[in-house]
């Protein structure tokens, strides 16, 4: 009951949003009316899009890359973590070369795979891999690395073995760190997705918003953001959610 | 439940110590913070390195890891691991040794049993009592049954009343499962109580070991002496046993009720910080109260808030501690007369045992 009056409340000022943008766009706020249309023009517009299947067909392009690369990304990524934070020497080798990449937006890697990859499906995937396996891995030892000593100790002297300390101790303990990567990093995959359309890939959300900027298509460009915006936080509540699940009776 | 011994067991803290703990015994490792005691509780359990050896029963375990040492480890932050509830956290022990689970159930509710937590079984360790978190630390540390039962200052974070009452708990569960223990302490009053015998550590090396009459009553150096609180030590002339466990005893012309222990007593000893001291005459009986005379007012070395008072009764000189505002408060001065109460409860009596009890009566009667 509380959540919904919350929801209520919050939903508010979105509501008075879109009542000025309708009232401005209607009473001719801004000259050149073309480029501003009002929001009820963006729903029509939506509904058409959807009757023509162009924006499922968009959107299931983009949805699919994004779960793929973000899954296999966060997968490879929380296994290097795993290894790096609980075996020292493979956190000696190979923190300096993932230090060193870490750093490069994910976009940056898009001239280089163009050309490696080439133009096809696994593109965006790879780059998708690539923005969230950094991050994921990084976060995993900084989990791992906060654990308190003493739980792994006390572990020890009731007789746990190291993996079963890994398993039951140290990984449990982590995954708060754990999720607030796989959190950032869902909603990181949605913008490094389209960024990649709208270069490079001829199909899904991005490609949708380029085709809708040629053809001076104000109202289906808002149409995609609004999508865009509705995936990166439904994402992020998702895995809050998940976090909230698995943590929540000890936190 | 065997017997530990350390033999010239040293590392970066603890320097060449040598130490038997018999079997199902209450050792108490005394000593100032950063002594080298938790230190020496990680070598016994293996956590961290060490030269010399450490034998159990006889049988070194040097080369044994610590998940096999069978050694039980209540820590004194407790480590209860938040992410578990306290049965999980209990059984975490009895899983480790893939036992079947309705054995690990059986011990489980043993556990919960033995140190009375049934009804927190399912709750979580952010939503228990500092003194619930000690008893969950305790079942976990005891339930697979270790051989040998390692605490670490487990009492220092609770409040004065719920450590006195588990320090009795923990007493009881040891001799109920009659297991060798190290208890870990810097608080001189809880190691004369608790312990069979006490090992005073100084700058990771043993100074003394002893029974607490031992320490109390011939502490071996200025630094134990320090360290126990420099209590006034009287001898006994001459001994009385009244009913109910006291007897009166003589020293000089002050005649003092102690708790008695049986035997003829020789000694007594009261701590500096168990005589109390006022400046108008106290309510209640007139047992083991005196009037003395301020010798000398020196401010403590140990903490700035209290000073030492010396004290002549009669003809004896008695050290107090008093706190440092109620110096001032009463406006004590050298010279002023003062009320004193020396707490019967706190004294501490030194006996020989079982020498002519016959005569004893006699006088007794």
């Amino acid at each position: 009951m509380i959540s919904r009056l919350k929801l209520g409340w919050g939903s508010l000022p979105i509501l008075i949003f879109l009542a000025l943008w309708e009232v401005m766009a209607r009473f001719n706020a801004f000259p050149g009316q073309i480029f501003f249309p009002p929001f009820s023009g963006v729903v029509q517009e939506f509904y058409s899009l959807l009757a023509s299947g162009l924006l499922v067909k968009s959107f299931f392009c983009s949805l699919l890359r994004v779960l793929i690369g973000f899954f296999a990304g966060s997968f490879c990524g929380l296994l290097a973590g795993i290894l790096m934070g609980w075996r020292e020497h493979f956190n000696k080798a190979l923190n300096p070369i993932i230090s060193l990449m870490y750093p490069i937006p994910a976009l940056g890697w898009l001239p280089l795979l163009m050309l490696w990859i080439g133009i096809n499906e696994l593109l965006p995937i790879a780059i998708i891999f690539i923005c969230s396996f950094f991050p994921i891995c990084y976060n995993t030892i900084t989990g791992f690395k906060s654990v308190d000593r003493n739980y792994i100790l006390a572990a020890k002297t009731l007789g746990a073995s190291e993996l079963r300390i890994l398993i039951s101790v140290i990984f449990p303990l982590a995954l708060p760190n754990i999720f607030t990567g796989l959190r950032l990093e869902s909603g990181m995959a949605w913008r490094v997705v389209i960024a990649a359309e709208m270069v490079a890939i001829p199909t899904g959300i991005g490609a949708l918003m380029m085709r809708a900027e040629s053809l001076i298509r104000i109202d289906t460009i808002i149409v995609c953001l609004m999508v865009l915006s509705v995936m990166c936080f439904s994402f992020e509540k998702f895995f809050h959610y998940i976090e909230r699940m698995l943590t929540a009776n000890w936190r | 439940m065997p017997s530990i011994k350390l033999q010239g067991v040293s590392n970066f803290i603890c320097r060449h110590i040598d130490l038997k703990i018999e079997n199902g015994e209450f050792m108490v490792l005394l000593g100032p913070t950063g002594a080298g005691k938790t230190t020496l509780l990680n070598i016994i359990a293996g956590l961290v390195n060490y030269e010399g050896s450490v034998l159990f029963n006889g049988f070194g375990v040097d080369k044994i890891s610590p998940h096999q040492r069978g050694v039980g480890y209540v820590f004194q932050n407790l480590a209860i691991f938040p992410h578990l509830n306290v049965s999980d956290n209990i059984a975490f022990g009895l899983r480790a040794q893939a036992k079947s689970s309705p054995e690990i159930q059986r011990r489980l509710d043993e556990m919960l049993h033995l140190v009375k937590i049934e009804h927190l079984a399912r709750r979580y360790p952010y939503n228990l009592s500092g003194g619930e978190r000690q008893r969950v630390a305790l079942a976990r540390a005891l339930a697979p049954g270790p051989q040998v039962f390692l605490l670490d200052e487990p009492l220092s974070s609770l409040d004065y009343s719920t450590s006195r009452y588990l320090r009795t708990e923990i007493r009881r569960l040891q001799r109920a499962l009659k297991i060798t223990t190290i208890y870990v302490t810097h608080n001189q009053r809880e190691a004369i109580e608790i312990g069979d015998r006490i090992a005073v550590m100084h700058d990771g090396v043993l100074e003394q070991v002893g029974t607490p009459k031992d320490i109390f009553f011939s502490p071996r150096n200025e630094q134990i002496l320090k360290f126990i609180g420099s209590p006034n030590i009287l001898r006994c002339e001459h001994c009385r046993k009244l009913a109910k466990g006291l007897a009166e005893i003589k020293s000089g012309e002050l005649t003092i009720v102690v708790p008695d222990g049986g035997g003829e007593i020789k000694k007594i000893a009261i701590l500096p910080s168990d005589i109390y001291i006022s400046t108008n005459k106290p309510l209640g009986p007139d047992i083991n109260r005196f009037t003395g005379t301020i010798v000398e007012i020196i401010p403590s070395c140990v903490s700035n808030n209290s000073a030492w008072v010396r004290l002549q009764m009669r003809d004896r000189i008695l050290v107090t501690e008093q706190p440092g505002d109620k110096v001032k408060e009463l406006n004590l001065q050298v010279g002023s007369r003062v009320h004193v109460i020396l707490k019967m409860r706190y004294i501490k009596t030194l006996s020989v045992r079982g020498t002519f009890p016959e005569l004893m009566v006699a006088i007794a009667g």
